[in-house]
């Protein structure tokens, strides 16, 4: 076995890169080219890194962890919601320079950092987990197949490149303030689905978190680097949950009743 | 010019939003404190994220028999009896409720049989005790912790940068901050500050820690007067990635080996079982049939050896590589994929598994991983009282990462994260009583401070055709690597020393490019001023003491020097001049019935 080979074999010959990074900000910009040594191993931030250290040191970006666990390093790569830091250079045409450029959906800041206030103004809407009557105060017992839907769902490292991709909001800024968004959506999946919390957000998510926008496109599910299938296993069964509660003809005629 | 900065007023103000710090301000909120967190990052993003194992907590609920005391134990056997014994009895003791508190506010721990949280193994822990999340319990905590924090609707200042405390005689009465969005100054009055910065990982090259571990409350607390305590022992994870180059330095859950992975050098053998010490022997197997029924025995069985405490670990590792048993690229072999299945894998390591694929193209169901060691964790810290988390400073609290005493010489897996619940919950009650007691006799912030503060800050922007902040902060951590790394030497500490001094004086006309909204090389460049004064702390504090102990292992003193050493800490304090000074100060013993636990094999 010899140094310069990778665990699969790749070459790890060091070569030349360009990157075509936006610069600019809430006024303006366009995209610079940035030509750095790269090599296989690596990943889009890495070279990133190299061109702040050598080329560009006040180029700003967002990162934490390098390793997928944080939801940091958001940005699009020729054109597609990624996480930067797995980004892996192999896995582009060699010769071509990648494109780099901010979320979308989000205002800009400077250069790739996006303003994702958005999100956590949404975070702030979601009544909190309740414990339920029956077990108000831990330690509760819950099987472990009964808490698994959550534990998808709260495996979600808020990259927001979901609510970056959902057209609902993507072009649409006018659709914001009544659509909290698939990581939100998620969110409120995973409390209604967990075994031992006592509210029911039901309605609030059709009313006004914006579920009904939602028309089942899949595209956040495509680009969750976590894998977690946010319309299949979140989205539809809410839908479908929401149905019991809004349009059951007995709550409805109650509510009538209760408002007249 | 001090009158035209943002000026907020708080009682308590929070440094850090990872694990400790969101704990902290939790508490001081629930105590009545108008509370503040300031983080560097967004909201949800700092180290604690990364954690993987799980949190230590003798909750018995896998086996009964384990209680506060074995867990005492574990820990101060662990840390080497370095570790302040009051930290940690408080540690065994509160860990369990710090953790069903979790679970009231919504986490979702893996579940026993009955439907309770599960517990795994780790190193030097006797029981499977760490609750978990799958390998990402960190994310779980921190998740958990963020929406606690903004259903109660604290204020969280996110991407906002502390580079000062401000303070009024001796006693606490703020602190500077810049906004990274705009590069606008922002002065925070409070009485009290809670640290919760986390470590200093970013001096050295290879590093599982994030861009914000320079060590800014390590600094920050010096600065203002504070103690540090033992900052020669710096923890080496022993399993990091090595390769691809990119990923050198990311961090292997120690959750591998506690689920069934061994260690084996390039001619396929459990080496492990060569470093069994002296000091674990009676509780380590001495052979792999014994080592391989523990996992489902534990009570006639003793423990494998790549289980012992991470030091151990990390050292023999570095022993094998260093005489030529490595893996080829320069670390050496962890092996899952010959021991489990490849569901048991994916289930209980899903983000390692996704990790390897992703970054490495490994598959780790299938081969084996290179890893090696990686600057992981900093043990030493801002000394504080163990019960209020209190500096010597008055309104300056530490907690988690930055606080020093709790672990010892070395800490254990899954005690990091019960160390940031039970002291932060601590650091933010003493806080918020402080800050009440002081009724209108509060400090002041001085307008003198603030203009000193924000001169200092924007100093690079002074200076034109200066050095570049990435170049000297790539020097420094090549130079605390190879010379203040696993294995140190009296020599190669006075280079790292001159070296620092030398960088020191080239880093205070570093020049930046840009302005000042988020920008950065400027934000390194007041990163620096920390990495360097905290990296010449533990240089200082490693020199200083001539023995082999934990994370601190010096070539030339190889051994462990119970009557001398073992009784001491080593105390770095700023000197009136400016400079750091190093004294000795007796280590506090544990009373009878503490010290009782300590001893004999059980
Ligand atoms: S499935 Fe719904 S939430 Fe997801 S991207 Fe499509 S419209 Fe948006
Ligand atoms: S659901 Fe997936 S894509 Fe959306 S924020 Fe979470 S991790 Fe990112
Ligand atoms: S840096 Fe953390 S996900 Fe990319």
């Amino acid at each position: 076995m010899s140094t310069s080979a990778g665990a699969t074999g790749e070459a790890l010959a060091p070569r030349e890169l360009t990157l075509r990074i936006w610069r600019g900000d809430a006024k303006g910009g366009g995209l610079v080219d940035y030509t750095v040594e790269a090599q296989d191993g690596e990943v889009v931030l890495d070279v990133v890194h190299r061109v702040q250290a050598t080329l560009a040191g006040d180029l700003a970006v967002r990162w934490n962890c390098k390793a997928g666990k944080c939801g940091s390093c958001s940005a699009e790569l020729d054109g597609r919601p990624r996480l930067m830091c797995l980004a892996r250079l192999s896995t582009f045409e060699r010769g071509v320079p990648i494109v780099i450029t901010p979320l979308r959906t989000f205002p800009v800041i400077r250069d790739l950092v996006t303003d994702v206030s958005f999100n956590y103004r949404k975070a702030e809407q979601v009544p909190a987990f309740q414990p339920s009557a029956d077990q108000p105060v831990a330690p509760f017992r819950m099987a472990q197949v009964d808490v698994e839907r959550s534990q998808e769902m709260r495996k979600c490292i808020e990259c927001w490149l979901c609510q970056d991709t959902c057209h609902v909001i993507r072009d649409h800024d006018d659709n914001k303030p009544a659509f909290s968004g698939p990581r939100f959506f998620a969110r409120y999946a995973e409390l209604d689905m967990h075994p031992n919390d006592g509210l029911d957000r039901r309605r609030l998510m059709q009313e006004e978190r914006g579920l009904g926008l939602c028309n089942i496109t899949k595209c956040c599910t495509e680009v969750c680097p976590e894998g977690i299938k946010i319309t299949d296993n979140a989205i539809i069964p809410m839908k479908e949950r929401v149905v019991d509660v809004c349009y059951d003809p007995v709550r409805l005629l109650r509510r009538r009743r209760a408002r007249g | 010019m001090s009158a035209s900065h943002e000026r907020r007023s708080y009682d308590v103000v929070v440094i850090g939003a990872g694990g400790s710090g969101l704990r902290a301000a939790i508490a001081a909120h629930e105590a009545g404190a108008r509370t503040a967190v300031v983080c560097k990052s967004l909201l949800g993003k700092a180290h604690t994220v990364m954690a993987e194992g799980g949190i230590a907590a003798a909750m018995g609920n896998l086996y009964p028999e384990d209680n506060w005391k074995v867990h005492f134990r574990d820990t101060m056997r662990g840390g080497k009896l370095l570790n302040h014994w009051r930290m940690a009895e408080l540690h065994a003791k509160e860990a369990p409720e710090r953790v069903w508190e979790l679970e009231s506010w919504g986490a979702l721990f893996d579940r026993t049989a009955d439907g309770l949280i599960s517990q795994r193994d780790f190193g030097g822990h006797r029981y499977a005790r760490l609750a978990h999340v799958g390998d990402r319990t960190g994310l779980e905590m921190i998740r958990t912790l963020q929406q606690r924090t903004v259903s109660l609707g604290i204020d969280v200042l996110m991407e906002c940068t502390v580079t000062d405390l401000l303070r009024d005689g001796d006693r606490i009465a703020g602190a500077f901050a810049y906004w990274r969005e705009s590069g606008r100054f922002v002065v925070l009055e409070a009485p009290a500050v809670v640290l919760a910065t986390g470590g200093i990982g970013k001096s050295w090259k290879v590093t599982s820690n994030s861009w914000e571990y320079t060590g800014d409350g390590h600094a920050l607390a010096l600065r203002a007067g504070a103690a540090l305590l033992n900052m020669e022992f710096v923890q080496f994870h022993p399993t990091g990635m090595v390769w691809p180059p990119s990923v050198r330095g990311i961090l292997v859950t120690e959750s591998v080996r506690g689920d069934g992975g061994v260690l084996r050098n390039s001619e396929g053998r459990r080496f492990m079982f060569d470093y069994i010490p002296e000091f674990f022997k009676a509780e380590t197997a001495d052979s792999e049939a014994e080592a391989d029924r523990w996992y489902d025995d534990k009570r006639n069985n003793r423990r494998p050896p790549e289980l012992l405490p991470r030091d151990e670990v990390a050292r023999a590792i570095n022993n094998e590589i260093k005489e030529g048993r490595g893996s080829p690229h320069g670390g050496v072999f962890l092996d899952i994929a010959s021991r489990r299945s490849p569901d048991y894998v994916r289930k209980r390591l899903p983000s390692m598994y996704h990790q390897f694929k992703e970054l490495a193209e490994v598959d780790i169901t299938a081969e084996p991983m290179e890893i090696g060691p990686t600057c992981h964790y900093v043990m030493g810290g801002v000394e504080v009282d163990p019960d209020t988390a209190a500096s010597r400073v008055p309104g300056l609290y530490a907690a988690g990462e930055v606080a020093g005493g709790m672990h010892g010489a070395n800490r254990l897996g899954g005690n990091s994260l019960g160390d940031l619940l039970v002291f932060g919950k601590r650091a933010g009650e003493a806080a918020a009583a402080h800050a009440s007691a002081l009724g209108s006799a509060r400090p002041a912030v001085a307008d003198a401070e603030v203009d000193a503060a924000a001169l200092g800050a924007l100093a690079p922007f002074d200076t034109e055709g200066g050095e570049n902040p990435y170049s000297i902060h790539h020097e420094l951590q090549e130079a605390m690597q190879d010379l203040v790394g696993i294995i140190r030497r009296e020599h190669e500490m006075q280079i790292a020393l001159k070296t620092i001094h030398d960088l020191s004086e080239r880093s205070k006309t570093v020049s930046v490019e840009g302005n000042r909204q988020y920008n950065p090389g400027w934000n390194l460049a007041l990163d620096l001023r920390n990495m360097l004064l905290v990296s010449e702390a533990v240089a200082l504090a490693a020199l200083e003491r001539k023995e082999s102990r934990g994370g601190h292992t010096r070539d030339d003193y190889p051994m462990t020097d119970h009557d001398f050493w073992g009784k001491r800490n080593v105390i770095v304090e700023q000197l009136p001049d400016g400079g750091l000074g190093i004294r000795h100060q007796p280590l506090p013993e544990p009373p009878p019935e503490l010290a009782e636990l300590l001893e004999g094999d059980h």
